[in-house]
């Protein structure tokens, strides 16, 4: 049943007993995303240790798929570094964009292979990216931050 | 009165009902057999159970006919030209155009050919603000700071941000009637004054199925001089309407949610009104005379039409608007509150299912929203597709009736005159197997 190849059961068990959910202190930086069309929304946290993801912490009101998709992405990213994160973020990008044509990289996506079933469906792609998209807009804003902090030192 | 007069009178009452059903009931299976696309399956060969007649309508062959028909036998530009292929699709466009203005009770001159309902809603809401430095005639139309425009707090976007936008153009205030937690206008939430223009509202909701008290809304607002606006486009597809009786000033509805082509919609405006608003596009076929230094205008509704108009859909909706009233707008308003009676019913009965609108069909239409306590109504759809049932998941479109709810997204079932009962019931067997297969352990 295609049914079954979308929710595979990784899915369903992330999405019962979701990993690191709940906003945590301290972060570094942290990111509002919606799903415009679907209302669906996450707020996520980031804290790092010079270039080393150490938490991502969130909260979120969305559909069985962007809940699993945040909870497998913190697994897949705390202890890497932002580097190697975001890395394994386009990875994931490009099987959920592929329509089920790009064969997943295992080794980069873990868990996150899982997700393959729902490449096939485009309506529910931006559930799957919501998270990695906070993600990925919390680091910038850390390094905005950071670069902001640094600008009147060069300016000096 | 004594006891046998109660019971005659039950007794005429109850044949009275049985008549009226017998001559209302509607061959739903003859009906189903002029739409083709009812007939075909989806993902692993399910039988289709089309249940989003809210977001778009489906099209019978009469309607696909009339449209390749004009375009085979009479396509052209219309109010232009003098050879006989622009006289035919003038005819048919005008024709359309009476056609569809009758169907809801009004003067063609009242009917507008807009690209859709949202464009109609835009075209007053920008006629207003082309008030502010339009010549004499116009001042009822202007807004300022000071001035009020007021919505309802269950409008669709469309009946919202153009509102919103008007108020940001001009520096007007936005007001709302709240909506109750059972899903009905707050009619206390709000005291319209002096100071409100325009007072635009929904006829019946696309998420609740509430529908409004339009004849209250129309009387407060012209007891205060303001101009209305009713957004039609869930009840006119529905049942009977007629726009003059209800006395609002200005409407819109959408052609691909009433059997027609998508690609137009309806503005209507009484005739005073429609007479006296700028217009909001200009350019060809809109003119009366055209200088270097400026220009006049055409009458309405030719004023509203710039450019070379949208041709085959209005004549679609020409034939939509004929196959309705063919069917009956009272039967198939009796046959979408059977289907409704029955959802609602259905619903309730399932457990950890919560309806976000009114539970009994009374003022109520057939959009029939709900979520479920453990499963996103997003996941809960697609367990419904996977047996063939296409509903619709998300804020509807409704963003702020959804956070009134303090909830995301809601899945919404909507009927027409071609559903079921059958497909009612596999909604509700749909979402029992949703339940099954997300239970939270």
């Amino acid at each position: 049943m295609q049914l079954e190849q979308m929710y595979q059961e990784i899915i369903l068990d992330h999405y019962r007993n979701p990993h690191r959910r709940g906003l945590r202190e301290p972060y570094d930086g942290e990111s509002f995303q919606v799903n415009p069309t679907c209302g669906d929304e996450v707020t996520l946290r980031v804290a790092l240790d010079g270039d080393t993801v150490t938490d991502v912490s969130y909260d979120a009101m969305g559909c069985s798929i962007s809940q699993a998709a945040t909870s497998v992405l913190t697994d897949l990213v705390v202890g890497r570094t932002v580097g190697d994160s975001l890395s394994t973020m386009d990875s994931f990008v490009e099987m959920i964009q592929s329509r089920g044509e790009v064969e997943p990289d295992e080794d980069a996506l873990s868990d996150a292979v899982a997700f393959a079933g729902v490449a096939k469906y485009p309506a529910r792609v931006k559930c799957a990216l919501l998270g990695w998209m906070a993600f990925k807009d919390a680091v910038g804003r850390v390094r905005e931050d950071d670069s902001d902090a640094e600008q009147p030192v060069e300016a000096r | 009165m004594t006891e046998l007069d109660t019971e005659q009178r039950r007794a005429a009452a109850s044949l009275d009902r049985q008549r009226r059903l017998a001559g209302a009931s509607l061959d739903v299976d003859k009906l189903r057999a002029d739409f083709p696309i009812l007939t075909r399956t989806v993902r692993e060969q399910r039988p289709l159970v089309y249940l989003d007649s809210g977001a778009t309508s489906q099209r019978p062959r009469q309607v696909l006919d009339a449209e390749r028909s004009f375009l085979e036998q009479h396509n052209a530009a219309v109010h232009r030209g003098a050879h006989q292929l622009a006289e035919e699709a003038t005819d048919a466009y005008e024709s359309a155009r009476a056609r569809i203005a009758g169907f809801v009770g009004v003067n063609a001159g009242e009917v507008v050919f807009t690209k859709n309902a949202t464009e109609g809603i835009n075209l007053v809401a920008y006629a207003m603000s082309n008030a502010a430095t339009a010549g004499p005639g116009s001042e009822r139309f202007r807004v300022g700071p000071g001035d009020e425009i007021v919505v309802t707090e269950m409008e669709h976007h469309a009946n919202l941000v153009p509102w919103q936008e008007l108020c940001r153009r001009t520096g007007a205030t936005l007001r709302w009637f709240g909506v109750t937690d059972d899903g009905r206008l707050d009619l206390d939430s709000l005291a319209l004054s002096g100071r409100t223009k325009l007072v635009a509202f929904s006829h019946q909701s696309n998420v609740l199925g509430t529908v409004n008290p339009v004849a209250e809304l129309v009387s407060r607002a012209h007891e205060v001089g303001a101009i209305t606006v009713l957004d039609a486009c869930q009840s006119v597809p529905h049942g009977p309407v007629d726009l003059a009786a209800l006395g609002v000033d200005f409407a819109v509805f959408s052609g691909h949610k009433m059997l027609g082509p998508s690609g137009i919609g309806i503005l209507y405006g009484r005739a005073e009104l429609l007479g006296a608003v700028p217009p909001f596009l200009t350019g060809g076929s809109m003119i009366e005379l055209v200088r270097m230094e400026g220009s006049t205008y055409a009458d309405p509704p030719q004023r509203f039409e710039a450019g070379v108009p949208m041709t085959s859909q209005a004549v679609g909706l020409g034939a939509a608007v004929d196959y309705l009233t063919g069917v009956g707008m009272d039967r198939v308003a009796e046959h979408e509150r059977t289907l409704t009676a029955r959802a609602l019913d259905g619903l309730s009965g399932i457990d950890g299912l919560r309806i976000i609108g009114p539970t009994e069909t009374t003022d109520r239409g057939g959009a029939v929203s709900f979520v479920l306590d453990e499963v996103h109504p997003h996941d809960a759809s697609q367990v419904l597709d996977s047996v063939g049932i296409a509903i619709r998941v998300g804020h509807h479109c409704a963003w702020p009736l959804h956070r009134r709810f303090g909830i995301a997204a809601t899945a919404r079932a909507s009927f027409a005159l071609y559903n079921q009962p059958a497909e009612v019931d596999a909604l509700v067997d749909g979402i029992e197997e949703a339940k099954r297969f997300f239970r939270m352990t």
